[in-house]
């Protein structure tokens, strides 16, 4: 009987370990694929030439490959929405966590985590229809699809991640810090700003961090309503295509195995990268400044 | 007791929503003494103490009658500004809670807080509460170090300096040794019978022979009413009543 119990035990582990490992693998070939069928580019235009020409010119005769505004559009992109998703998403976990009362909480906090699960191209059809026309007629523009469209858009969609993860790490600051502020004479205002952040910083940048990851991989919203111009833009107005955008809209069209082919799937490489980045670094903020707070003993 | 009362706590009932927490409590807590609070768990006298700095206004269903009275006014007079009442009023909890912060900032953070800018002022007024804290020695030359580092007993006396560095008149403890080890809860223990020179002391402890340590008079709490109350060595040599008499013998609670 004991021995029965064990080999079911021995076979269990068997069992999960296989899964685990058939997840590990796929993922780990996919990335594989994107390296094998990116990497081929650079025989033809070099690291360099491709990241920092400035023209991206897939289809014409000579074709040239510079992800130069690509990349410049992704990051302004992320960057502008991330000037108005960070002071939103955060002071509304602030005030989620701190000053709205218990019932409200439990009303707003469902509310805005369901945000965080409307469709990107629902996102997307509203930045075309409702803040496109509205941007183009109030700004006197020529296109109301451009980077500040999709970075209004792209600020939508990380408000809920930033939000709902800054609420929980605000919110598990223990309750012991709150109380000793109080009771040292601070205001309740002194107190979030000089322990209740401190002591939850490590959570809000995390969550910071992954909402941004969130929108620089963003596709269909930016496709959608950045413009779609490769060129480096001049005014936050302008029209822009950040690196998804580009190959969402080109892969169809694109020759198998072809150059072209080749300068998007490499184009995905710098993505991974940026995305990749994004994600070592929350990893790296949570580990170093893990929430603090609860005494020791 | 020539000089009259710190405080005096006169018809004090208190209220969680429905639930009614302390009954009709008057007492006086006299100045420079050590007035301990004993009772069994869930007698109400944490929560007596909380509303002595009015911690228990940050729970939205609570509710106080009564009055009590610091140097003759009514702290729940609703013209009293409770921050400034709290920086009178200081408060030690029962499990050390330092900020995370540098042991330095821990100090200092009480006289930021209320508005204190002069950094020679602030550097003396630490290392003079630290010395008044007994921690000094151990710290002078790590301030700079994470208030976690150090160990459960410093931390705690480290939050006793960090409520008297704003030089309150009370002091509020609330079982401030009972997460401690026998050694450091001595230390804590010798540093009352220091601090109460300068301020006076309310302690809430379930430890009775503690009490009977450190305080001059004694409350005994029973189910959110204030028993009896008497100098620390008539309560607990000759006491009046036999529920006082049957808890300090250990007959119950």
């Amino acid at each position: 009987m004991a021995i029965r119990r064990q080999l079911k035990e021995q076979w269990m582990r068997v069992f999960f370990f296989c899964f685990a490992l058939a997840s590990i693998l796929i993922l780990s070939m996919i990335v594989v694929f994107l390296f094998m069928e990116g990497l081929p580019i650079f025989s033809k235009v070099s690291v360099k030439d491709f990241l920092l020409g400035i023209y991206w010119y897939p289809t014409s005769d000579p074709p040239d490959f510079g992800i130069l505004p690509l990349i410049i559009a992704s990051l302004s992109v992320t960057f502008f929405s991330a000037l108005l998703s960070i002071p939103l998403g955060v002071m509304t976990a602030v005030y989620l966590a701190e000053i709205a009362g218990r019932r409200l909480r439990e009303v707003i906090k469902p509310i805005v985590e369901l945000l965080a699960a409307l469709p990107s191209v629902v996102i997307g059809f509203f930045g075309m229809v409702v803040v496109s026309p509205f941007l183009q007629d109030f700004f006197g523009l020529s296109t109301g699809l451009n980077l500040f469209n999709a970075a209004l858009m792209l600020a939508f969609m990380s408000i809920p991640t930033i939000c709902s993860l800054s609420e929980d790490a605000i919110y598990s600051v223990p309750v012991e810090l709150k109380e000793a502020s109080l009771a040292l004479g601070a205001t309740h205002l002194e107190t979030i700003f000089r322990v209740i952040l401190p002591a939850s910083i490590s959570g809000i940048a995390t969550a910071v961090i992954l909402g941004m990851s969130r929108a620089i991989g963003e596709t269909m919203v930016v496709l959608m309503v950045a413009g779609g111009a490769a060129m480096i833009p001049t005014s936050i107005f302008d029209p822009v295509r950040p690196l998804p955008a580009s190959i969402a809209a080109e892969m169809a069209e694109a020759p198998f195995r072809g150059d072209h082919y080749y300068a998007l799937f490499a184009t995905g490489i710098v993505l991974f990268f940026f995305t990749f980045l994004f994600n070592i670094l929350a990893d790296y903020i949570s580990h170093k400044y893990r929430q603090v707070g609860a005494a020791t003993l | 007791m020539d000089a009259g009362p710190k405080m005096t706590i006169k018809n004090l009932n208190f209220y969680y929503g429905n639930f009614q927490a302390l009954y009709d409590i008057s007492l006086d807590i006299f100045p420079n003494q050590v007035t301990a609070f004993i009772g069994p768990s869930g007698c109400g006298k944490s929560t007596f103490l909380r509303c002595m700095n009015r911690m228990n206004d940050l729970i939205s269903v609570s509710r106080v009658e009564g009055e009590i009275l610091l140097d003759e006014k009514n702290i729940y007079d609703p013209a009293v500004d409770v921050v400034t009442l709290r920086s009178r009023i200081g408060m030690v909890f029962q499990k050390p809670n330092p900020f995370p912060k540098s042991i330095f900032e821990n100090v200092a953070y009480g006289l930021r807080v209320n508005g204190i800018k002069d950094k020679t002022f602030i550097i003396n007024r630490v290392e003079e509460t630290l010395k008044q804290a007994a921690l000094w020695d151990e710290v002078e030359d790590r301030l700079n170090d994470s208030a976690l580092s150090l160990s459960g007993g410093q931390q705690q006396r480290l939050c006793i300096a960090r409520a008297l560095a704003v030089r309150p008149e009370v002091l509020l403890m609330d079982e401030p040794a009972s997460a401690l080890d026998p050694i450091a809860t001595q230390k804590i223990e010798e540093l009352i019978q220091q601090l109460k020179q300068s301020l006076t002391i309310i302690i809430v402890t379930h430890n009775m022979q503690q009490a009977a340590r450190v305080s001059d008079i004694t409350a005994f709490f029973y189910l959110g009413k204030l028993i009896e109350i008497d100098e620390t060595d008539m309560l607990f040599t000759r006491p009046q009543l036999r529920q006082t008499e049957d808890y300090i013998t250990g007959r119950f609670g």
